[in-house]
This record gives structure tokens, sequence and C-alpha cells, in this order.
């Protein structure tokens, strides 16, 4: 039975974090950018749980559920202000969803 | 095998994550974001996290995702246009967050550099001992998560409810 570093795992976590970041910063589609903050907290939870199996504890486990559940919430909010939006202003790109900068 | 299956499920995660990325479409990248998730399970799996892995598919890889694409088909989003990309945030943001990884990856390796996995190391993960703590030690947060969760439905049908004339 081979054994895998813990390194790697949250060298993993930390990739998708990065990339997380890349789209939230990159994108211009407020969809895309809400699939990219899901992809961070999935990151963050890889971690909850390698640090879990590291300490032999299941305190992890429970923060990622609790991440898992505040991501629902978060998921059903957010959409309906996205459709809160697109009937108001017919547009899905966020460089046009700047009335507050204005 | 451990090796090869972290490695097997770490690549699919990464590629299905550059492709939520680089993706134009949105359906494509919610669509890649549910390899990366259930990816992310296997891995949960190998770690010694059953529960967390079967609520990881069910309640990300379900229903979540399920509602990102049901919005996405509901307002017949599009292929995201190529204006606005400006060239100094990509001249400053990629090797800012090629950084930011490398650090990360750094201190990863500074402050675990021994310790290892292996299938079967953690049996503290089956849905008894996570229910076990939930409803002792985490009892009052379990119970604040149903009182957000009740105010997320309320927010979510006052904001798409249909106007009244």
């Amino acid at each position: 039975m081979g054994e895998v570093p813990i390194s790697w795992y949250l060298t993993l976590s930390a990739i998708l974090f990065v990339l997380g970041v890349a789209g939230f910063v990159f994108r211009r589609s407020i969809i895309t950018v809400f699939m990219s903050i899901e992809l961070m907290l999935n990151a963050v939870n890889l971690s909850f749980i390698a640090f879990s199996y590291q300490h032999q504890q299941v305190n992890g486990h429970l923060f990622a559920f609790f991440v898992m559940v505040v991501a629902a919430a978060e998921a059903a909010v957010g959409l309906a202000i996205i459709l809160t939006v697109f009937k108001n202003r017919q547009t899905l790109n966020i460089d046009d969803i700047s009335s507050m900068k204005d | 095998m451990d090796v090869i299956l972290f490695l097997l499920f770490a690549i699919i995660a990464v590629v299905c994550a550059i492709n939520v990325v680089v993706q134009t479409h949105p359906i494509s990248s919610a669509l890649s974001l549910v390899g990366v998730m259930g990816s992310l399970a296997v891995l949960y799996l190998l770690l010694g996290a059953e529960f967390i892995a079967a609520a990881q598919l069910i309640v990300y890889a379900g229903a979540i995702m399920v509602l990102f694409i049901f919005v996405i088909m509901l307002l017949n989003a599009g292929a995201e246009g190529k204006r606005g990309r400006s060239f100094m945030a990509s001249l400053l943001g990629v090797p800012l967050l090629v950084a930011l990884l490398g650090l990360l990856a750094y201190f990863v390796q500074r402050v675990f550099p021994t310790a290892r996995v292996h299938f079967g190391g953690f049996k503290g993960g089956s849905p008894r001992d996570v229910g076990l703590a939930l409803f002792t030690t985490y009892l009052l947060p379990f119970e604040i998560t149903s009182l957000l969760i009740l105010i997320a439905i309320i927010g979510a049908v006052v904001l798409a409810r249909k106007e009244m004339d």
C-alpha cells in the first residue's frame, strides 16, 4: 500500500484555490464568477478534511459540513440576486453592473 | 494504489478546474465544476471522510449545481464577450497568482514535511462519528444553521418573486 504525503493534498487544495481566485478576477460573466467562489470553498474543504486526517479528529469534517451548508444558502440567495439583476438590467456582464461605483 | 488513485483524481480535478476558468460558455464551466466536485468526493473517501464524501456528491454535485444549471437555462446565458478584458489585469494578476500558489506550496512543504496519508488510516469519519459530534459538541452551531437556511429561503423567495402589479 503506497502512501501519499499530506502536503500533496494541501498543494492540490492551494492549486484549486488559486484557480478559483483566477476565475473570480478574470471572468466577466457573473454566473462564472459565482462558480469560482464555489470552487474556492471546495478547495478550503479539502484542506479541512486533510487537516482532520492529520490530527486524527472529526472536527475538520464538521467544519467542512458547515461550509457546505453555508455554500448552499449562499447559492440560493446569490442566484436569486442574479435573477433580479438580470430582470432589471438585461445583462450578465459584471462590467455593466457598476452603478455603485459611479 | 493510493498514489495512483490520488494522482488520477487530482489531475482530473485540476484539469476540470482549469476548464472552469477558461471556458467561455457558463454551461461548460458548470459541467466542469461537477467534475471537480466528483473527484474531490473520491479524495475525501481516500482521507477517510465517508459522510462528507456522500454529502459532497448530494449537496454540491446534486443540489447546488442543478440550481446553477437551472439559472443558466432560465436566463439563457450565452458565451461571454471578449471585450472588457484589461491587459494590465493579466499582466499583474497572473504573476501574483503564481506567486501566491508558490508561497502556499512552499509553506505546506515546510510545515508538513513527513506526514503521510494511507487509505484506512483514519476511521473517525463515518456518519455515526460525525453525527455524534454534530449533536453534542456542535449542537448550537447546528441549530443556528437551520435558522440561516430559513433566512436564506425567505431571502431567495423575496428576491426572486414576481412583481405584483
